[in-house]
């Protein structure tokens, strides 16, 4: 995926941006007015707790779920109006990881190039098996793999269709230490190639040197912004726990 | 594109059920089971109650079905990959109708059990109208799969689906079993009024068409957020 022949024909954009987007599900609110812009060619961390609006933050880029107040633009472009060109930009490795246990790695991969419309499925298929690791058990079913193997065949799958906005909600869940090096391997090649990716993890040792940008979030707000992040550990510590003094022990009225 | 989506979805969903086959036998076993306990409630000394036979084969029909939308949805709910499906850039209604197609299939070969048991048990001669029986089954399996197919991906993610899905879908479909049931009993009669069957037919149809068109029409807004 090179900038000069990136992409698919249809809607690209060169940025993301969250204006004042919020969430409420009943009575909980799960993002409070959070602002960032995402810049192609650059990875942008959402960083914070268990809890803290992360998973739903993605779920709201991946146009799964409306915001309930502000608005996502990508581009010039907005999800209601978009539809089905946008989603066709848009890659996702959620915390499920959206595969089909019975059938096999490469099944599954070609069922979702098709379903994206990829011209060929097939070595669309092998190029990702490859891409993995996995050409050995391109034909197993996906329930016989272990969890790493899994994060990986669907880490393809969300990028079989060579998307220009990358999502990730903690892709490194269940890897290995080379399967995790293999995947900021990958992330700075999406990077290199002009992809908009945007990671939301809480961990911090990963995304230690691989973020251009981090959205720190706490109890669904967004409490600090910060471009090329050094140290980020420390940095969450220190910010985390300034807003804890702020706003008090949990259950403190 | 639209054609391209649903044989994609339906072959997709059929290799899954041949692999594991967990939806076929469920849904065969309970409707051959829901025949069974009928049977053995309703006939005395060989002799059915008049209609009988008409009632119970869609009765079974219905509560198979209901199980097998159930199953179906909930595959796709464990590893969240109607999210996938749905972050696709294909169009919603093709998802849909690849789904339709598949619980279709699975309730079609149900029924192609079901015929010859309802023929042992209740002694009816059920192939004397092999084309006209096919069609009101068909047409009958269309309504009754089309709705449940929009209610048990609406209801994927509601606590309790399980109890939600036949409260929705049995008052909604109704008139598809009372039309069915009607057809399949005239013509399991000896002298078959066929003015009555087109009649029913005709019903059958409507409500497919009517059924079909509002859940293409509103799959798309059901199933955003």
């Amino acid at each position: 995926m090179s900038p000069s022949t990136s992409l698919r024909a249809g809607l690209d954009f060169d940025a993301v941006s969250a204006e004042d987007v919020s969430r409420v599900f009943g009575r909980r609110r799960a993002l409070s007015k959070i602002s960032f812009r995402a810049r192609r060619g650059a990875i942008l961390g959402l960083l914070g707790p268990n809890g803290a609006g992360k998973s739903t933050m993605i779920a709201v880029l991946a146009t799964l779920l409306r915001p309930s107040g502000g608005r996502i633009r990508y581009g010039a472009y907005e999800a209601a109006a978009s539809g089905p060109a946008l989603r066709a930009a848009i890659g996702l490795l959620g915390h499920d990881l959206f595969l089909y246990p019975e059938l096999t790695a490469r099944e599954n991969l070609v069922f979702f190039a098709g379903m994206h419309a990829v011209a060929d499925p097939d070595s669309a298929a092998a190029d990702a098996l490859r891409q993995a690791g996995l050409e050995s058990r391109a034909d197993d079913p996906v329930s016989s793999f272990s969890r790493g193997m899994r994060q990986r065949v669907a880490l393809e799958r969300a990028l079989i269709h060579e998307p220009r906005l990358v999502l990730l909600d903690e892709p490194f869940t269940g890897l290995d230490d080379a399967s995790a090096a293999a995947l900021l391997g990958r992330l700075q090649a999406l990077r290199a190639s002009g992809a908009i990716v945007v990671l939301a993890t809480h961990d911090l040792d990963l995304a230690e040197g691989l973020l251009d940008h981090a959205v720190f979030l706490r109890d669904g707000r967004m409490v600090e912004a910060v471009d090329h992040p050094e140290r980020v550990r420390s940095m969450y510590r220190e910010i985390m726990n300034r807003r804890a003094g702020l706003y008090g022990p949990p259950g403190a009225a | 594109m639209f054609a391209r989506i649903v044989w994609l979805v339906l072959r997709k969903d059929l290799t899954v059920e041949v692999r594991s086959l967990e939806i076929a036998y469920t849904t065969v076993f309970f409707a051959v089971s829901c025949v069974l306990v009928f049977a053995f409630a309703l006939v005395r000394e060989g002799q059915a109650p008049e209609d009988g036979a008409a009632g119970i084969l869609w009765i079974s029909i219905a509560f198979a079905g209901t199980l097998a939308l159930g199953r179906a949805f909930e595959r796709e709910r464990q590893s969240e990959t109607l999210r996938a499906l749905l972050l696709a850039p294909a169009p919603r209604p093709a998802i849909y109708v690849g789904k339709l197609l598949g619980i279709l299939a699975l309730l079609v070969a149900a029924e192609a059990v079901l015929l010859p048991l309802v023929a042992l048990l209740f002694q009816e001669d059920v192939f004397a109208h092999p084309v006209w029986l096919a069609a009101v089954l068909l047409t009958g399996t269309v309504g009754f799969a089309a709705v449940g197919t929009l209610f048990a991906a609406m209801l994927v993610r509601a606590r309790s689906r399980d109890v939600l899905l036949p409260v929705l879908l049995y008052p909604i479909t109704v008139p598809v079993i009372i039309a069915g049931v009607r057809a399949t009993a005239v013509l399991l009669q000896p002298e078959v009024e066929m003015a009555l069957v087109r009649f029913w037919l005709a019903l059958l149809v409507a409500f497919d068409v009517v059924f079909v068109t509002l859940a293409l029409w509103t799959f798309e807004p059901l199933m955003t957020d």
